[in-house]
């Protein structure tokens, strides 16, 4: 059993949230980043982990920095082809050159990034919100209720791995088990559908018409049924008879196609 | 117990699913709805101080017996029971949005998320989770979303009131730096933005 504080996301719905949480990111040799595409949830997920790794404000992010490393990540974690990423970064390198724009002294001035930290402030909002549901989702699953049934996770069946040896090991294991056991051999009986086509052809060639039981034969088994029902389907696909029920549950009628003379 | 507090005992043992206290009165003729009530809180009491391994919980606006957490592991390790599969942070995320800003459309949702909703958005309606509550009456008239019963189901709520008060949580909405204004005035640029 999973204790809610096993698992990153939920420990952060225990307690109160500074830019504490988020995906876990490994730095390697090099100083890249190996993260899976998962492990964000969109831009502003990024953009938030980025100022968590720094420990910068959001409130007054540096931007010029900021933007840079956006999109050295989005390089590095091959986000630059999602489209959602790469507006985010063009608005970064759009605040970036607001940023550098020369502004008198005591002018009044509207902070460029004011509607970013908005932003942020809001979806880290939302954010936490989410840890806290994830924490209730938790803790209602640890109750059941009767005549509950939740639909089963929908999980790969795990791979079978295994050879005809360890196969065949398992079957002696399983019979060697049972005191008297009954072994069938089977046997493969392919059903003779030439041979019947033959014999009905036969049987067209004499009668205009014939019943069901005459195209069976007398003591029919199985496979000749299946073979002689196959062979007059076939026959009648093909034009050379018809096929015919007078009534609900009557025996079927064979009749020879009149186009066709008799031989 | 007496009969009425029997008798509403055997109705959330038979239901499966959250069953309020209007329905419950209808199982008695004789009984008003402070009675269903009175034997509700006596049927709780029960449980909660005879020693039971189940327990009445208030959820998504009805009542429902359930077996206490402590016994879940016991319950999930004979795999008699079995827990729903997680949501991922997109829904859970996505679920946040709707449960505070409902009924809202899904050009809200994407706009605070930063990213594309309608995948999500499917995906929860499949689960049942959030419904379409009506239409905007703005361009285009798009899909307003909100939350389902079920959503307070999942999240053990008895409703919507018992979601953290977002003035409660750590990041409350804080001013920016360079103008710093009131607390109250950060709740109405929220508010105003919604």
């Amino acid at each position: 059993m999973t204790s809610p504080a096993a698992t990153p996301s939920l420990s952060n719905a225990l307690g109160p949230v500074v830019l504490s949480a988020g995906p876990p990111i490994e730095s390697r040799a090099g100083g890249g980043f190996v993260v899976e595409l998962e492990a964000f949830s969109g831009p502003l997920d990024l953009l938030l982990h980025l100022l968590r790794e720094e420990q910068l404000e959001i409130a007054d992010i540096p931007i010029a920095r900021i933007a840079d490393q956006f999109l050295g990540a989005i390089h590095e974690l091959g986000l630059n082809q999602a489209a959602d990423y790469l507006e985010m970064a063009s608005r970064l390198v759009r605040l970036k050159a607001q940023m550098l724009l020369p502004r008198a002294d005591g002018e009044a001035w509207e902070d460029p990034r004011a509607e970013l930290v908005r932003r942020l402030l809001e979806y880290q909002q939302i954010k936490e919100i989410s840890y806290w549901m994830a924490g209730a989702v938790e803790r209602r699953a640890l109750r059941f209720a009767r005549g509950y049934l939740p639909e089963p996770p929908e999980l790969p069946p795990p791979p079978l791995t295994l050879d005809l040896l360890e196969l065949l090991t398992a079957v002696e294991r399983v019979v060697s088990g049972i005191l008297h056991p009954v072994l069938h051999s089977v046997v493969a009986r392919p059903l003779d559908v030439e041979g019947a086509t033959r014999r009905l052809q036969a049987l067209l060639d004499e009668q205009d018409e014939f019943s069901w039981s005459e195209a069976l034969g007398p003591h029919p088994t199985i496979s000749d049924v299946l073979s002689v029902l196959l062979a007059l389907l076939e026959l009648a696909r093909r034009g050379r008879c018809s096929l015919t029920q007078p009534a609900a549950f009557s025996p079927l009628v064979i009749r020879r196609e009149s186009s066709l003379p008799a031989a | 117990m007496n009969p009425l507090c029997q008798l509403l005992e055997a109705a959330l043992f038979a239901a499966a699913r959250p069953v309020t206290a209007e329905e419950l009165v209808t199982l008695d003729p004789d009984a008003s709805l402070d009675d269903v009530r009175a034997a509700l809180e006596q049927l709780r009491e029960h449980y909660d101080f005879d020693g039971h391994g189940v327990e009445m919980i208030e959820l998504a606006g009805g009542y429902q017996i359930l077996s206490r957490p402590a016994f879940a592991a016991a319950i999930e390790r004979a795999q008699l029971n079995t827990r729903q599969p997680r949501l991922t942070a997109a829904m859970l995320e996505t679920l946040a949005v709707i449960a505070y800003r409902q009924p809202v459309g899904r050009a809200e949702i994407e706009e605070i998320r930063g990213v594309s909703a309608s995948g999500v958005l499917r995906a929860l309606q499949e689960r049942g989770l959030i419904e379409v509550t009506g239409r905007s009456e703005g361009l285009g008239r798009p899909l307003l979303y909100g939350t389902t019963p079920l959503f307070l189901e999942l999240l053990g709520l008895a409703d919507l009131a018992n979601l953290p008060k977002t003035e409660e949580l750590s990041i409350a909405l804080q001013p920016p730096k360079p103008e710093p204004i009131g607390p109250d005035d950060a709740a109405a640029y929220v508010a105003a933005d919604a």
